[in-house]
């Protein structure tokens, strides 16, 4: 049970435990366990209903497990109600009381506290000075905007100095510009403050842009836990593959430890996998391609179909005949290759992921 | 939520629905009971007071009396109402405001009042053009005002009355034409909800019919109370199952609708008491 | 451009082409709103109008104040307090029981049979009044009704110290008949816009549930609370059919007294007086409307 925090950072560590939840029945988490180291932000990532909501609100104690143990900072929290566990929380939206200003929903938590009015007013304004509303002290929820309100509920939860943040999918409610602003500063604050934090959402590129580690939830359960890089250049199972980035889908057969896709042979993440027939899961930025005009045909030989522009790069769709494939490429090798042009496909030998018939079943 | 306070909540739930529901449930059981009365001492339950309803010419006479204004002000108030309604949202968007205000203000002003500045209004009607019963239709339409307005707002703001009229217009359609061939046959629901409000409404009006000197149903049970209590609570009973019918439909109706789209707001919340489950 | 197929003077073409010919022909579509406002004029605004000039004109036409003086007449002040009295208790009473059921209905389904039931009862139910709600009442709890018969025949008689169901405590308990159904319409939607988040968020933040209703739900229900109440009051102030039908003598209260001096065979009729009143009405429910919406105002900013 001994703390193993890094000298910079101020954390405690906080385990689950083998948690177990169920709603009528449905089981919502299936034996959850989880560590995060003290300082550590750990991002739960998973598409709705896959139990990481659940997960949060049995730490904040705002629903009871079924079976397993909650300990923050080495205490055991799991029989303790919501109000005596020490949880900052962040909700989605619209949970400030609309009836105080700013600075009163951040001297909330002070208050039930029992902290002198002076002491309280200061802490509060000095949380707003933190998130960068210092201005806004005295403004009611309405009359801030979607983002701001959104930093003053991380001033209030930081407010009470909690032993872990708790963020419930805080950004979701924004529009795109305000989230990837507000998503950096949320990461500063917190290495700023060196708090614990599990931070849930189901956009993975938030997820892999702010967290130390990712931890990706499927039905109730943890498929992998492992830092950004990891998750996404070398997932753990399928789900993963599919559900952090784009993938294309390629018929192929293992042979031998390595997977021959339509004439390419490619290392495997999985070692040890059976000889057969397998789906590989190919990024897209590891397709390049080169204009061929006289091509003939071939197995990586095909026609550029459509063109997604996304700035730097752009997202380039093959019709090979039997399949489409999407590559990315930089913007201005993509425009050399408009719609139309025939082109053939190299694969880049990184190490994919392979999906047995049964088990890409999970894409549904 | 933890689990002693579902367990409190749960109780309180229970409690406050049972005590609720014997409140409401009892009197309306009571006026069944009353009304199945035998009329000598400790004889077996009859439906004597039901069965000498008809035997009442004046009692008869009055509901129909007040079946016909409820005939005469739904039409009426559609006629007044509808066209105006569609002609200030198509041609005179300025006059919204005004149109509503008036709509709306029979609920601020209490009945009484409007019955004491239209005594004499009535009065000089019953000398000058006709004493008839039915004249009560023009007060009843103002009285049904705001809850039909309410409805055929709802109704028109849920279909796009400017293009509707527009490419109707287009083909060669007239005015009429385009009220009452397209636009009308496009709110079917809030015409209903409008016309089975106010028929509910004025089978239920006792303060103009009374205070004006007219003998509608709510005033002829009244009378009727003093000489034979069963008969007129049988009546009441009636009457009262009648527009708790009409009501119901048109709240269950409301409610399918509403599933369908997105609900307008009322600004007096004496009218969702109408519409129920709105807002 | 099907518009431009159809014939000259239409006046759809009259709107498409309205930036070229200006306002200068006379606006003939404002025709179409005549109907309407000269039928309001007639029967909504014109009686109000009497009401108002009437309570200021004596009898033979001059402009006068006497009919005001004639207000403190001590039936005429009886009439008022009972009045007030009236719709203060049964605001009040309906006011917390239907907040209570309301909140019962609240923290169930949202989408639920009970909710859609409620609901719709309560619909129906507030606009429950007159002569049935008082004859529902008098069989129930009239001299010889359901539960009065019940309970002598248990030995307990309820009206052992008077007749209360045709006076003051009776109205109070017929009214709030329509009251509480009229409060659960109007406080559900309040309800439901406190967001489980604020309970959360008060937990999370160290709150019990006692810090939760004194700090969040109470002061933020307290507007929305209070103007129903304001709601409640104007509806029963303006309650005449209930009342009328269940007290036949007397001016027990201002729609009752109103009634009794307009009517000529009581041989008190005085239209003046009768108008002062009424304005005297118009001016209460006025003032509690005006205060309702700048509640109503506050609640829809917090709850909406």
């Amino acid at each position: 049970m001994a703390a193993t925090a890094p000298a910079t950072r101020a954390g405690v560590e906080v385990r689950l435990e083998n948690l177990q939840r169920s709603y009528v029945g449905v089981s919502a988490l299936n034996g959850l366990s989880l560590t995060l180291a003290p300082g550590e932000l750990v991002a739960l990532l998973g598409p709705s209903g896959c139990g990481k909501t659940t997960a949060m609100r049995l730490v904040a104690g705002l629903e009871e497990a079924d079976g397993g143990r909650v300990v923050i900072g080495g205490a055991d929290v799991t029989n303790l109600p919501a109000s005596k566990r020490d949880v900052g929380m962040v909700f989605q939206a619209y949970s400030l009381f609309p009836h105080m200003t700013a600075w009163q929903n951040v001297a909330f938590g002070l208050q039930m506290r029992k902290v002198g009015q002076d002491e309280r007013r200061r802490r509060a304004h000095e949380m707003l000075d933190i998130v960068g509303l210092g201005g806004f002290a005295d403004r009611y929820a309405h009359q801030l905007s979607g983002g701001q309100q959104q930093r003053v509920a991380l001033a209030r939860a930081l407010a009470i100095n909690p032993k872990i943040l708790l963020l419930d999918e805080p950004l979701s409610a924004l529009d795109a510009r305000v989230r990837a602003r507000l998503r950096d500063e949320i990461r500063r604050i917190q290495l700023e403050v060196g708090i614990t934090t599990l931070f849930v959402t189901h956009d993975q590129e938030e997820a892999l842009a702010i967290a130390d580690r990712v931890g990706v939830m499927n039905k109730g359960r943890l498929e992998q836990l492992a830092p950004p890089t990891e998750v996404y250049s070398r997932p753990a199972t399928p789900f993963v593959a599919e559900f952090v980035g784009l993938t294309n889908r390629l018929a192929g057969v293992v042979r031998g430890g390595e997977v021959e896709v339509r004439g390419a042979r490619l290392p495997l993440v999985q070692t040890g996998a059976a000889d057969g027939p397998a789906t590989a899961l190919v990024r897209p930025e590891t397709v390049s391609m080169t204009a061929d005009d006289e091509a003939s045909a071939g197995p990586l030989v095909g026609t550029v179909i459509a063109t997604s522009f996304l700035g730097a790069t752009s997202r380039v769709t093959v019709d090979l005949g039997d399949a489409t494939v999407l590559a990315q490429l930089t913007t201005a090798d993509a425009t050399t290759m408009p719609p139309g042009t025939r082109v053939r496909l190299t694969l880049r030998p990184d190490a994919v992921l392979i999906a047995r018939d049964e088990a890409a079943a999970v894409e549904a | 939520m933890n689990r002693s306070r579902r367990l409190k909540l749960q109780v309180f739930r229970v409690v406050v629905l049972v005590v609720m529901a014997t409140f409401f449930l009892v009197p309306i059981g009571a006026m069944f009971e009353f009304s199945t009365r035998s009329t000598t001492f400790d004889a077996p339950r009859t439906l004597e007071s039901w069965t000498t309803i008809v035997t009442y010419p004046a009692l008869v006479a009055a509901i129909v009396a007040s079946l016909e204004l409820a005939a005469i002000t739904s039409v009426g108030m559609l006629l007044l109402l509808l066209p105006t309604m569609i002609w200030v949202r198509l041609r005179l968007p300025r006059l919204n405001r005004i149109i509503e205000f008036l709509c709306l203000l029979p609920l601020t002003i209490p009945a009484i009042v409007l019955v004491v500045g239209l005594f004499p209004v009535y009065l000089w009607m019953a000398n000058n053009i006709s004493d008839s019963i039915l004249t009560l239709s023009f007060a009843y339409v103002i009285l049904v005002l705001p809850y039909a307005y309410r409805a055929l707002d709802a109704g028109l703001s849920a279909i796009n009355v400017k293009t509707l009229s527009e490419a109707a217009r287009s083909l060669g359609a007239g005015w009429p034409t385009v009220i009452w061939r397209v636009i009308a046959p496009n709110m079917s629901g809030a015409l209903l909800n409008a016309s089975l409000l106010s028929v509910a409404l004025v089978l239920g009006e006792f303060t103009f019919a009374n205070l004006l000197g007219y003998v509608n149903i709510q005033v002829q049970i009244n009378q009727l109370g003093q000489a034979n209590a069963g008969v007129s609570i049988a009546v009441s009973v009636a009457s009262l199952m009648f527009a708790f019918v009409l009501l119901m439909v048109l709240s269950f109706v409301g409610a399918a609708r509403q599933a369908l789209r997105s609900k307008p707001r009322a600004t007096d919340p004496r009218l969702e008491a109408v519409w129920g489950q709105k807002a | 451009m099907a518009i431009q197929a159809t014939a000259t003077g239409d006046p759809v073409v009259e709107t498409a082409r309205r930036p070229r010919e200006g306002g200068r022909r006379f606006p003939l579509h404002w025709l179409g709103a005549v109907p309407f406002i000269g039928y309001a004029a007639l029967f909504l605004l014109l009686p109000t109008g009497i009401v108002v000039v009437g309570a200021f004109t004596s009898n033979d036409g001059g402009l006068t104040l006497s009919n005001f003086s004639a207000l403190n007449r001590q039936y005429i002040l009886n009439s008022f307090a009972t009045s007030l009295a009236l719709s203060a208790l049964s605001a009040v009473v309906g006011a917390v029981l239907g907040a209570a059921f309301a909140y019962a209905v609240a923290t169930g389904n949202p989408r639920g049979a009970l909710r859609r039931i409620v609901s719709s009862a309560c619909g129906v139910l507030a606009q429950f009044g007159g002569v049935t709600l008082a004859f529902a009442f008098i069989a129930t709890i009239g001299g010889a009704g359901f539960i009065t018969l019940w309970l002598r025949s248990h030995g307990i008689d309820p009206y052992a110290k008077g007749l209360w169901i045709y006076e003051l405590p009776g109205l109070v308990l017929v009214y709030t008949y329509f009251q509480i159904p009229l409060m659960v319409l109007v406080f559900l939607p309040a309800l439901d816009g406190v967001k489980p988040q604020w309970r959360e968020a008060t937990e999370s933040l160290g709150g019990t549930t006692w810090h939760y209703w004194r700090y969040v739900a109470g002061p933020l229900l307290l507007p929305a609370f209070l103007g129903a109440t304001l709601l409640l009051f104007a509806n029963s102030f303006s309650a005449y059919a209930t009342a009328a039908a269940l007290v036949s003598q007397g001016d027990i209260i201002v729609p009752i007294a109103i009634a009794n001096l307009l009517n000529s065979e009581t041989g008190l009729a005085n239209p003046g007086l009768a108008k002062a009143l009424a304005f005297g009405m118009i001016v209460i429910v006025a003032v509690v409307m005006f205060l309702y919406a700048v509640l109503q105002r506050r609640t829809a900013r917090w709850l909406g």
